[in-house]
């Protein structure tokens, strides 16, 4: 084994102590009756065992078996809530809200601790602190919306937001008004491109892929002097990835993220030529994890490489996850020198559930 | 495996997203086909002025010299794929391998778009009604001492093509000697023919900035048609209906073409046999010029008997067999629903299949690893029977019965119309239907076509428009 690969091999074992020590920590939080939150106090009751005593790391996570999409759906979100956190202000944010009832999560602050660690991997080059931001993507219930503004604050810049409801623009596709679709994006991208030419302080763009290609149809983003684009919302191919890099930034960095409401942010590792514009992601361990597994039998994780359906265990100490499974696929990636956890690669919609799936449309 | 890039204005480009096609027969992986993004679609065509300007440098005498060499070299000549060479014979083995044709049917069709190339002049001719080709150049002129001026309506001709035939693309061509540029979305199992074709054009001294080629889903295809000043789309019904109010897309969509006989032929049936055959059969019954409704007024039983009869005859047979008349379906899953389709229509009183007392088994067989439907003729009770004005795309037909005063009502729209008949007036009410797109009188195959008739629509209006033009004396 040569050094660096000792170093890595040394860099995973120490994650993967921290990460066992978290789950500890964060199963003791939820489990108990003075700090946890109701759904896992009451969900607790009914096992025969004790989380706090049989979980002594991730792995031990099985025993709670797979988290269930339905309860998330509808009320009472208070049962989200810890005690711990009795008092403090509780925001609930959505997702899958496009036909029935949405998931919600509640968060106190856990949208701003996910994107100040964010922060540290936008190089400041191109995300200039003190640089103003336009957020050109969905907005209403959903985390993005404050998770961007935040991360402009925290890095001493002001958001500048244009409204986007994608529930409309996929209500819009399936009543067969695909014209409309356009009217409105086209409107979003108008009211983003009036912003970006009246302050010519805003240098930093969050937008979706769709968005970004519609934007950059009006305009050079080079001329408008925007200096680095975060990415993210939907679906990424690494042919966009690609045409974005190489035909859409001039110069621009493009940040890549996969992240939704449930588990937080992954972040995009650094571009190497080898990985040929693949989109791989590093969730932000130990807050949230990401694995690859197999369809037929969750409880396997896949090789390396190998294709699965996405899982994702959000361990906070205000939402706790074990388990869930996404309703997307991706390749499994291996532990990286900046990122010595697993990661994914490529993921795009399950394909077992795509018939039902209205993806990207803002 | 042959990779087969975007052409992005002549420009090879190799996508990371790849769509990979595979071989009928063995199910092996048999081609790479880039696929394009939506974005870079759009981020192409924002200048298709220049594309234009490149083209129109040419006079129409130039570009149809430059068609007639490029029909040579598409026949005969060693063409670029990718990063290969496609001799013709590959050409037919690769368009055989990922839609299941028979070589000879592909041969056949290659030789249909040698002549659309070899003969654009006269395609020219016939769309334009023998215009001068330097009022053309010009764009303006005089005819029979009249001032006409023809303006271009658009940049760009957008094309979304199908799978089922080669011989379609002939439809595309003249657009290159009218001076419009092409953006083109093959059919995802046969992009082998428009790829060929533009290279031919390319290397007969075409600008190569004047094709597009993209390979792409559904919301590219999307921004082609959008995106392009005027357009035409291959597809079923449901994929041609979101552009059904645009007349700025020509739609090709089913042709539900039929032989109708007269009452005035109908004791004649006989004589017309091999006409409502070929019309059936040829090409393997896959084209939208293929009869799939045969309307009589008397011997309605007679002659789907006869007709069964002889199809029956034609039997699955492998791809290189000189005599094969029938195309598998290159996805076998498709062959089996067809013919459940088929059943479900049948299960309606009102009609029954002729051809299952002529065959011994099922009407879905297989061969060498293939699924093929069977030739099937169908007789209705009446016009209005589901099953009454169906198309598939294998050799299928209802012959259905009518009385002489439904006829030309209830035929509904149908791309060609070979009417038996020497009846004036039915003869004048299929002549004044707007349901008729080409009409044959007499015993022409539905299938027979004539280079200087336009064909579902005409090209040359669809791309120009004529302007009124006034010229005084002294300039």
């Amino acid at each position: 084994m040569s050094t660096a690969q000792q170093t890595l091999q040394t860099k995973i074992q120490t994650v993967k102590d921290t990460l066992d020590a978290w789950v500890r920590e964060v199963v003791a939080w939820h489990f108990d009756p003075a700090t946890g939150c109701p759904f896992w106090l009451n969900y607790a009751s009914r096992l025969d065992w004790d989380p706090r005593k049989e979980i002594h790391n991730y792995a031990d996570l099985e025993k709670l078996g797979p988290f269930q999409d339905e309860w998330l759906r509808g009320g009472p979100v208070r049962r989200w809530v810890p005690k711990g956190y009795e008092g403090r202000p509780v925001y609930t944010f959505e997702t899958g809200g496009s036909t029935g009832v949405p998931k919600s999560r509640i968060n106190i602050e856990d949208f701003r601790l996910d994107y100040e660690a964010f922060s540290e991997t936008l190089p400041d080059e191109y995300f200039p602190k003190g640089a103003d931001w336009l957020s050109l993507g969905p907005t209403g219930p959903r985390r993005l919306r404050l998770a961007v503004e935040h991360l402009a604050q925290y890095r001493g810049g002001i958001c500048f937001m244009v409204d986007l409801d994608p529930r409309w623009v996929i209500k819009l596709l399936k009543m067969g008004q695909p014209k409309m679709a356009e009217a409105y994006k086209q409107h979003v991208i108008e009211q983003g491109l009036t912003l970006l030419k009246a302050h010519d302080n805003i240098k930093c763009l969050f937008t979706t892929p769709k968005l970004l290609e519609a934007l950059c149809e009006k305009v050079s983003l080079k001329k408008l002097g925007i200096t680095g684009v975060f990415c993210g919302g939907t679906e990424m191919t690494p042919q966009f990835h690609r045409f974005a890099v190489e035909e859409l930034m001039e110069g621009a960095y493009f940040a890549a993220t996969y992240g939704n409401t449930l588990m937080g942010l992954a972040v995009h590792k650094p571009r190497e030529v080898e990985d040929n514009y693949a989109v791989i992601y590093y969730p932000p361990s130990p807050r949230a994890m990401i694995e690859v597994v197999d369809p037929d039998n969750p409880d396997r994780v896949v090789d390396y490489g190998a294709t699965g359906r996405v899982r994702l265990t959000t361990l906070t100490k205000e939402f706790f996850m074990p388990r869930f499974l996404e309703r997307d696929e991706a390749e499994r990636e291996p532990p990286c020198e900046q990122y010595p956890w697993d990661g994914v690669r490529n993921v795009r919609p399950f394909s077992k559930l795509q018939a039902n799936v209205v993806e990207g449309v803002y | 495996m042959v990779h087969i890039p975007i052409l992005r204005h002549g420009q090879p480009y190799k996508s990371l997203d790849v769509s990979v096609v595979r071989h009928h027969q063995t199910r092996e992986p048999f081609v790479e086909i880039s696929q394009a993004n939506a974005g870079l679609i759009r981020k192409d065509l924002r200048n298709q002025q220049a594309a234009r300007e490149k083209l129109a440098k040419f006079s129409t005498a130039e570009l149809l010299d430059i068609c007639s060499r490029a029909a040579e070299s598409f026949l005969n000549g060693s063409l670029p794929i990718g990063d290969a060479e496609q001799t013709p014979e590959d050409y037919v083995h690769q368009v055989s391998a990922t839609t299941g044709m028979p070589h000879v049917m592909a041969r056949r069709n290659m030789t249909k778009i040698h002549a659309a190339l070899a003969e654009a002049g006269n395609v020219l001719n016939g769309l334009t009604r023998n215009l001068d080709w330097e009022l053309l150049d010009q764009g303006f002129g005089e005819l029979e001492g009249k001032p006409l001026s023809f303006y271009p309506r658009t940049d760009s001709l957008g094309v979304v093509l199908p799978n089922n035939s080669p011989g379609v693309h002939s439809l595309w061509v003249p657009s290159i000697p009218l001076k419009i540029p092409l953006v083109l979305k093959p059919g995802s199992a046969e992009p082998w023919t428009p790829y060929r074709i533009i290279q031919a054009l390319i290397g007969a001294g075409a600008p190569p900035e004047a094709f597009c080629f993209y390979s792409t889903g559904h919301a590219g295809s999307g921004e082609i048609l959008s995106r392009c000043g005027r357009g035409m789309m291959f597809g079923d019904a449901g994929s041609t209906g979101v552009w059904a109010n645009d007349p700025r897309i020509e739609l090709h969509g089913p042709g539900f073409s039929k032989v109708v006989i007269g009452a005035d032929c109908a004791d004649d049936w006989e004589k017309y046999l091999d006409v409502m055959v070929s019309s059936v059969l040829n090409n393997g019954g896959r084209s939208c010029i293929n009869a799939s409704g045969i309307w009589v007024t008397k011997h309605a039983e007679k002659i789907s008997e006869a007709l069964a009869e002889r199809l029956a005859g034609v039997g699955p047979r492998a791809a290189d067999d000189p005599e094969a008349q029938l195309a598998p379906f290159a996805d076998p899953a498709v062959a089996t629903r067809i013919s459940q389709l088929i059943d479900h229509g049948l299960a309606e009183p009102g009609v029954r299949e002729v051809t299952a007392e002529h065959r011994s088994g099922e009407r879905v067989v297989e061969l060498n690893g293939c699924k093929y439907i069977l030739p099937t003729v169908l007789l209705c009770e009446n016009s209005d029977h589901g099953m009454a004005n169906r198309e598939y795309m294998f050799p299928f037909v209802s012959v259905v019965k009518v009385t002489p005063d439904q006829l030309p009502e209830t035929i509904g729209p149908s791309l060609v119309v070979t009417a038996i008949t020497a009846d004036p007036k039915l003869i004048r009410d299929l002549v004044t239907s707007a349901n008729v797109d080409r009409l044959n009188i007499g015993a022409v195959p539905t299938t027979q076509i004539t280079w200087d008739q336009p064909h579902e629509g005409n090209l040359f209006e669809h791309l120009y428009g004529r302007r009124a033009f006034q010229r005084a004396v002294a300039v």
